[in-house]
C-alpha cells in the first residue's frame, strides 16, 4: 500500500509547520461548501454575496465564549498497565491547538489504551494504572484535584463504533451532553442545529429532530456521535478508529467533518487507514509493540514528514503496508 | 453491445430492439411458479392419518376388547405408542429410512407441543366450565360474600371483596419491590465491588425460597412481633419478600443487556454516574424492566401461601388495607372449593378464572411493553412525533418568513468554517 498525495504542493511542509494546513487536506474538495446551503434559505441571499460573518452565531448557547482560544494537549512519560501488563512504556507526545493529530501503528499497540489516557477513560477499567502526566493547556489533567468528569467534557470521544443513545431523539442525542453534565444553555435549540451543522449532519437530519438516534445510518450515527461530543464545545476531540464500522461513503462524509473541524479543535484519531492518516491530519505518531517491549513511539512529527520520508526503517515499512 | 452503458441507455436500446439488450420481463402477468421447497404431499397427510386411525383403533380392539385392561391414560397411550409403531413401518415401505427418522422425530415434536397446549386449554376449560354458573351472575363481579351463606344460589354473593383485595395487595407489594429491585439490580450491575456478590447469591436464594417461608416470616416478624394485626398490608409486604428478588433478578438481566458502549459515550461527555444511570441507562432498559415488573405482578398476584398466614379472612368487602383482614382471589379459592355446596365451589372456579384472566392481561402486556428495543416507538410517541414535527415545521417557516437574522450568521458561520 503505498500513500498518495494528490497535491503535492512543495510549499506543504513549511504550510503545516507554520499551522495553515493547505497540501495534506488536498483529497477533498477546496471548496466543500454544502450544496444546499441556499436550499435552507428560500429567497435567502445570493450564493455570491455571502452575509458578513458573525462569529458569535457559532456559539448561540453562550455556553463558549466565541474567541476562545485553542487548546493543546500533550502528554508526558505515559506509562499505563493491565494489572501487571504493561501496555505502554514512556508515550511523550504534543498534539498541537487546531491541529489533527493522527496516530498509527499496528492492532494491539495501545493506541486505543493513549487516546484513553488522554481523558481519563482508561482509569474505568479494573486494574488499569499509568504513569506520567497529561497536560491540557498546561495543566494536568490527573492533578488530585481534578475531576474526570470535568477533564472529559473538555476532552470529549468519539468512539470506534457508534453508539447514539437509542432511547432518545437525534435531538435529545445532541443535548444529551448537557444533561448528562449538567450545563444549562439559554439557546438549545440553536446549539443543537450548530452542533449538527459543525458534524455536517443537519441538513439530513432536520426534517426529522425527533425521530429516535438508532434510526439513522451508520456513518449518520457516527456524525451523530461527533455532534454529541461537539455540543459540548470540548477543548479537544479524540477519535478512535471512527470510521473502521463504516462504509467508504460515510468514510469520506466524516472525514470531510474532521477537516471542517480543524482549526476549531484539537483532534486527535486513530486510524488504521493510511491514506486517511495523511488526507486528515496534519501531525503523526507511529506506535508500536512487540512481544517483549510495551507499546511506545517509534517516530513522530509532521504527518507529511512520517509518509514520505520517515526517518526509521519500521515506520517506513508499516506506512507502505510492509507490515501490520 | 453496450453492456457497461449507465442504465439511462437502455429504454433507447430496447426501442430499437438492438441485439445485446436483456429481454424485459414478458408483458402480461405471466407469474412464475414458485418452487415449493416443503410440500404437503398427499401422501404423507393420508400415511399420517392412517397410521393415526389404524392405531386408534388397533388399541380400542386389544386394549378394550381382547385384553383385560381399560382407562383412559393407558388407551391414550397405547394408542399413541401404536400410532407411532405403524407410522414408522408405513414409512419405512415407501421413503428412505433417514426421512422416516425425520418424520418421526417432526411428529413427536409436534404431539408434544400439541400436549403442552392441549393440558393449558383443559385447565383453562375446566376452569371455566365449573365457573360459569357462578360467572353469568352479574352479582358475582359486584357482591360479596357477606350475605351470603353456603346454602344461597348463586343468584346472590360474588367476589368484589377479593378482586379489590387482589389488586390493592399487589399495587402495594408493587410500590415496595420494583425500587428496592430495581435499585437492587443498579447495585449489582453498576455498582458492583466486592459486596456485589454475596448480595447476588442471597437474591438467588430467595427466589428458591418457599412462598410459605415468606408468609412465615411477616407473620413473625409483623403480627407476632409487631402486633400488625392480619391485614392487606401484611399480606403486601409478605409478597413484597417473594417478589423482590423476582424483580432484582430480571432486572439485573436487563440492565446487563444495555450495551457498555452507552455507558462509555455517557462518560466521556461527562457524565456522572448517577446522571449516566439516570438519563441512558435507565431510559435504555425502560421497556425490559417494565416487562420484569408486570411479570413479577403476575407471579404475585396468584400467590397463594404467602397471603394465607397473613391476610387473615372475610367475607366483608375491606378497601382499607391497613387495618383488618382483606380476602384476595387465590384465598378466596382457597376457602371456597373446599366447601361440599356445588354452589360455593362454582364460585371459586369463577374466582380461578377471573384470577387467569388477570394474569393474561398481565402477560399480554408484558409481551406489548418487552416486544419493543429501545428507540422503537409505540404508536403514542408516534402520533407525538407526527405533532412535534408538524410544530417544528411552524418554527421553521416562522423564523424562515420573519426573522431571517440567526439563519443568516449561521449560514455566514458555515460559509467561515468552510472557507478554512
Ligand atoms: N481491558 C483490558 N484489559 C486487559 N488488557 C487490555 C485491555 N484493553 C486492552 N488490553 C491490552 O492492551 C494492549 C493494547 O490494546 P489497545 O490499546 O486496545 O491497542 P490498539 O488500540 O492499538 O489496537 C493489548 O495488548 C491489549 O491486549
Ligand atoms: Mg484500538
Amino acid at each position: 500500500m503505498t500513500v498518495e498525495f494528490v497535491n503535492p504542493s512543495g510549499a506543504g511542509r513549511h504550510a503545516a509547520d507554520a499551522g495553515v494546513v493547505d497540501g495534506i487536506g488536498g483529497l477533498r474538495p477546496a471548496d466543500p461548501a454544502p450544496p444546499d446551503v441556499t436550499a435552507e434559505l428560500p429567497g435567502g441571499p445570493v450564493p455570491g454575496s455571502p452575509p458578513p460573518v458573525d462569529v458569535t452565531a457559532q456559539w448561540p448557547g453562550g455556553s463558549v465564549p466565541p474567541d476562545r482560544p485553542l487548546v493543546g494537549l500533550e502528554s508526558r512519560d505515559v506509562s499505563a498497565w493491565f494489572g501487571t501488563h504493561k501496555v505502554l512504556e514512556r508515550v511523550s507526545l504534543r498534539m498541537r491547538p487546531g491541529e489533527v493529530t493522527a496516530l498509527i501503528g499496528p492492532s494491539g499497540c495501545g493506541k486505543s489504551t493513549y487516546l484513553r489516557i488522554l481523558n481519563r477513560m482508561h482509569e474505568m477499567v479494573r486494574g488499569a494504572s499509568l504513569a506520567g502526566e497529561v497536560l491540557l493547556d498546561g495543566q494536568d489533567i490527573y492533578r488530585p484535584d481534578r475531576q474526570p468528569a470535568q477533564v472529559r467534557r473538555r476532552i470529549g470521544m468519539v468512539f470506534q463504533k457508534p453508539n447514539p443513545f437509542p432511547a432518545m431523539s437525534i435531538y435529545d442525542n445532541v443535548a444529551s451532553g448537557l444533561k448528562l453534565a449538567g450545563i444549562k444553555v439559554a439557546n438549545k435549540d440553536a446549539l443543537v442545529e450548530t452542533s449538527l451543522r459543525r458534524a455536517g449532519l443537519w441538513n439530513e437530519v432536520r426534517s426529522r429532530l425527533r425521530a429516535p438516534g438508532g434510526a439513522l445510518s451508520g456513518g449518520q450515527q457516527q456524525r451523530l456521535c461527533i455532534a454529541r461530543s461537539l455540543a459540548v464545545s470540548p477543548d479537544v476531540l479524540l477519535m478512535d478508529e471512527p470510521c473502521s464500522a463504516l462504509d467508504p461513503t460515510s468514510t469520506r462524509r466524516v472525514e470531510d467533518t474532521i477537516a471542517e473541524l480543524q482549526g476549531q479543535v484539537t483532534i486527535v484519531i486513530v486510524t488504521h487507514n493510511m491514506q486517511q492518516a495523511a488526507r486528515v491530519s496534519q501531525s503523526c505518531a507511529f506506535f508500536l509493540a512487540t512481544h517483549d517491549t510495551p507499546g511506545h513511539i517509534v517516530e513522530a512529527g509532521q504527518t507529511r514528514g512520517i509518509f514520505e520520508d520517515p526517518q526509521d526503517s519500521r515506520t517506513a515499512d508499516y506506512v507502505h503496508g510492509r507490515f501490520g | 453491445m453496450d453492456t457497461l452503458a449507465p442504465p439511462d441507455n437502455r429504454p433507447a436500446n430496447l426501442e430499437h430492439g438492438g441485439p445485446g439488450t436483456q429481454a424485459p420481463a414478458a408483458p402480461g402477468p405471466a407469474a412464475e411458479r414458485r418452487v415449493r421447497i416443503r410440500q404437503v404431499t398427499m401422501e404423507g397427510v393420508c400415511t399420517l392419518v392412517g397410521a393415526a386411525l389404524g392405531g386408534i383403533a388397533l388399541t380400542w380392539v386389544l386394549y378394550q376388547r381382547i385384553l383385560p385392561t381399560s382407562g383412559a391414560v393407558g388407551f391414550w397411550l397405547c394408542g399413541y405408542v401404536t400410532f407411532l409403531c405403524l407410522y414408522a413401518l408405513a414409512g419405512v415401505v415407501q421413503w428412505e429410512p433417514r426421512d422416516v427418522a425425520n418424520r418421526l422425530v417432526g411428529v413427536l415434536l409436534v404431539s408434544a407441543g400439541l400436549l403442552v397446549i392441549a393440558v393449558v386449554a383443559d385447565q383453562i376449560g375446566y376452569t371455566a366450565v365449573r365457573g360459569y354458573p357462578a360467572l353469568h351472575h352479574l352479582n358475582f363481579f359486584t357482591d360479596t360474600m357477606a350475605l351470603a351463606g353456603p346454602l344461597d344460589p348463586l343468584t346472590s354473593g360474588g367476589m368484589i371483596h377479593a378482586l379489590v383485595g387482589s389488586l390493592e395487595q399487589m399495587g402495594i407489594a408493587t410500590v415496595f419491590s420494583v425500587p428496592l429491585g430495581v435499585l437492587c439490580a443498579l447495585f449489582l450491575v453498576e455498582v458492583g465491588g466486592p459486596l456485589a456478590r454475596p448480595v447476588r447469591t442471597i437474591v438467588e436464594a430467595m427466589t428458591a425460597l418457599p412462598e410459605i417461608i415468606a408468609g412465615l416470616f411477616i407473620y413473625a416478624f409483623l403480627i407476632l412481633s409487631l402486633g400488625v394485626g392480619a391485614s392487606g398490608f401484611a399480606a403486601a409486604v409478605a409478597l413484597t419478600v417473594m417478589m423482590i428478588p423476582i424483580v432484582t433478578r430480571t432486572a439485573e438481566v436487563i440492565l446487563r443487556l444495555v450495551p457498555s458502549g452507552l455507558r462509555e459515550a455517557s462518560y466521556a461527555l461527562g457524565g456522572s454516574q448517577i446522571r449516566t444511570v439516570l438519563n441512558v441507562v435507565l431510559p435504555t432498559a425502560r421497556s425490559g424492566l417494565a416487562t420484569a415488573v408486570i411479570l413479577a405482578m403476575a407471579r404475585a398476584v396468584g400467590e397463594t401461601s404467602p397471603v394465607l398466614l397473613t391476610a387473615g379472612f372475610t367475607k366483608d368487602l375491606n378497601a382499607n388495607p391497613f387495618s383488618g383482614p382483606q380476602t384476595s382471589l387465590p384465598l378466596y379459592i382457597w376457602n371456597y372449593v373446599r366447601y361440599p355446596q356445588p354452589a360455593m365451589v362454582s364460585r371459586a372456579f369463577g374466582a380461578a378464572l377471573a384470577l387467569m384472566v388477570m394474569v393474561l392481561l398481565l402477560f399480554a402486556l408484558a409481551r406489548l411493553i418487552g416486544g419493543k428495543a429501545p428507540g422503537e416507538l409505540t404508536r403514542r410517541q408516534r402520533r407525538q412525533l407526527r405533532r412535534a414535527r408538524e410544530a417544528d415545521q411552524l418554527v421553521r417557516s416562522d423564523r424562515e418568513a420573519g426573522d431571517r437574522s440567526l439563519a443568516l450568521e449561521l449560514t455566514g458561520a458555515d460559509r467561515g468554517a468552510d472557507a478554512q
